[in-house]
């Protein structure tokens, strides 16, 4: 038990020192990397508790894609200057207060929330709960997700494809004069549309409609 | 004490695993070349050692010796990370790959998420390198190969659940032990041959090398690396090439599993098939290499949304319908 010990302390530490580090580091892109590291010991932290399945989704959902699109817009808008910008013009601050305000608000509403918390009485009475380890961790999730809760997790899915609809037409704009491919188009051109033999004068040349 | 033993133990074990790999790795950048050379007709290196095949470990010696060059405007922990990332995560997924029956070195149930996970994090140390060179070729190549990667890896994702629609579970050794009737390649052939092609593109290999696009992008991310450091983004690429064989013929060739179950076929040790099925897929990466022109940037994200993604779902539909009409679905 010393080396799950050791390694639940290992982990455990790098997960709350990358969060604090998120929020400490300057430099936006570090942030991220950080943030990035917190999830992977998180999913490690699950899979030491033997939820193998939600520390892998974890990795694939949140390191491999989550994380990626972070990267990507903070990268591509060079947040890090515009954050600096911020704080040293003068007519731009107003955006302070108003953050101040609603961290403040969030929280105060945790601590409300974390004050009333409780963990689930019988829980810790069932100690002697038979766990059965011949049923794996992602057959007994499945059993559960699709029978007792379908209607929930299809919900969530709709909302998640209502909202992925949302974003793509708040940004989808039509552009002008932007050349594209019809690879139909291209593909059933034939020669008689594209090769015409004329007749042509001597010192006269040839008038191309286009 | 006996901790000590156990991780002697397993020290051993990962060892004999990962020197096997990164031979293997040499010789298949050597085969690489040769396949290449020979479609061109040229006869590719051929002086080093015998037909050349200690080509690979003369490159290898040159890059130790040479030095390495960190850029003075680079994020230098960042850059320096970037290479080491790329090559352990090459690594790291040899873990769950089964040579045999428990011939594997961690036999987790869930074998196929871990390196589905591992190989989309394999996206880091592409981004690190390009962002941390401070350039705009790497930055560039870097951000085209991050978006290349994440929509192949969707299509790779959708495929991989029709397989385990088969299957029934996430391990990879239940799943060499489905195919033991029929390997997955016939009735899947559609999503072998898609499958085939995500692959390329996930792995950055011409016609989808467009991160590395030497025409436009100089090397792209690999850049500003020189020496040791550049070796290692070059063995990780090739590492990870030869995982995604590995994944390839686990998933659709029936893995160490000999295909036809009779006397002089049943001598060979299933390790031997496996790696005969991943030199043959290797072959064909390198086929595909020599033969296709390189895709445009709008074309490749066209095919992996609008022709890969949409294939791939319809099969998912179609495989789940049939295997549940017919009753096929497997209970365990």
């Amino acid at each position: 038990m010393i080396a799950h010990a050791i390694f639940f302390y290992v982990f455990s530490i790098i997960a709350v020192v990358s969060a604090v580090m998120v929020t400490v580091s300057k430099n936006t892109v570090h942030s991220v990397f950080f943030l990035i590291l917190d999830f992977i010991s998180i999913s490690c932290l699950f899979i030491m508790i033997g939820a193998e399945f939600l520390g892998m989704i974890m990795l694939i959902v949140y390191v491999g894609a989550v994380a990626v699109l972070f990267l990507f817009v903070v990268m591509m808008l060079n947040v890090a200057q515009q954050k600096n910008q911020w704080f040293i013009s003068k007519e731009n601050s107003n955006h302070i207060p108003i953050g101040l305000l609603i961290s403040v608000i969030i929280f105060f509403e945790l601590i409300i929330v974390i004050g009333g918390w409780k963990y689930k009485p019988d829980l810790f009475d069932q100690g002697n709960l038979s766990i059965v380890n011949d049923v794996s961790n992602t057959h007994s999730l499945g059993m559960v997700l699709y029978t007792d809760y379908i209607h929930i997790f299809q919900i969530s899915g709709m909302i998640l494809l209502i909202a992925m609809i949302g974003a793509i037409v708040l940004t989808f704009r039509q552009r002008e004069g932007v050349k594209k491919q019809s690879y139909l188009k291209q593909i059933s051109r034939e020669r008689a549309e594209g090769v015409e033999v004329v007749e042509v004068a001597s010192n006269k040349g040839v008038k191309i409609d286009d | 004490m006996e901790y000590l033993d156990l991780i002697f133990q397993e020290t051993y074990k990962i060892l004999f695993l990962l020197v096997p790999v990164l031979v293997s790795v040499a010789m298949i950048v050597w085969l690489d070349r040769r396949v290449w050379a020979f479609v061109q007709k040229r006869q590719g290196p051929n002086v080093v050692g015998p037909f050349g095949l200690l080509q690979s470990l003369a490159d290898a010696l040159k890059y130790i010796f040479k030095e390495i060059i960190i850029p003075a405007s680079s994020n230098k922990i960042i850059f320096i990370l970037a290479p080491i990332i790329t090559m352990t995560l090459a690594l790291i997924a040899w873990a769950v790959i089964p040579f045999g029956v428990d011939q594997v070195l961690a036999d987790i149930n869930v074998g196929i998420l871990y390196i589905f996970a591992v190989s989309s994090l394999g996206v880091y140390g592409i981004i690190m390198g390009g962002w941390a060179s401070n350039s705009k070729y790497p930055f560039l190549g870097s951000i085209r190969s991050a978006a290349q990667m994440v929509s192949y890896e969707v299509s790779i994702g959708i495929i991989i659940i029709n397989v385990l629609l088969c299957v029934g579970s996430l391990n990879l050794s239940d799943i060499v032990l489905a195919q033991k009737d029929m390997w997955f390649v016939i009735p899947l052939f559609p999503m072998f041959v898609i499958f085939f092609i995500s692959a390329l593109a996930e792995t950055n290999r011409p016609p989808f090398d467009l991160p590395e696009a030497e025409a436009e992008l100089v090397a792209g991310y690999q850049t500003e690396y020189s020496g040791m450091m550049y070796a290692m983004f070059w063995l990780g690429e090739y590492a990870n090439i030869l995982l995604m064989c590995a994944l390839g013929s686990i998933l659709f060739l029936g893995g160490w599993l000999s295909p036809i179950e009779l006397y002089p076929f049943n001598l060979i040790p299933g390790a031997l098939w496996l790696i005969f099925k991943i030199l043959f897929l290797f072959i064909l990466f390198a086929l595909v290499k020599a033969i296709v022109p390189r895709y445009r940037y709008d074309q490749l994200m066209r095919l992996g949304w609008k022709i890969f993604l949409p294939l791939s779902l319809t099969y998912v539909v179609l495989t789940a319908s049939y295997l549940f009409y017919f009753n096929l679905l497997p209970t365990n």
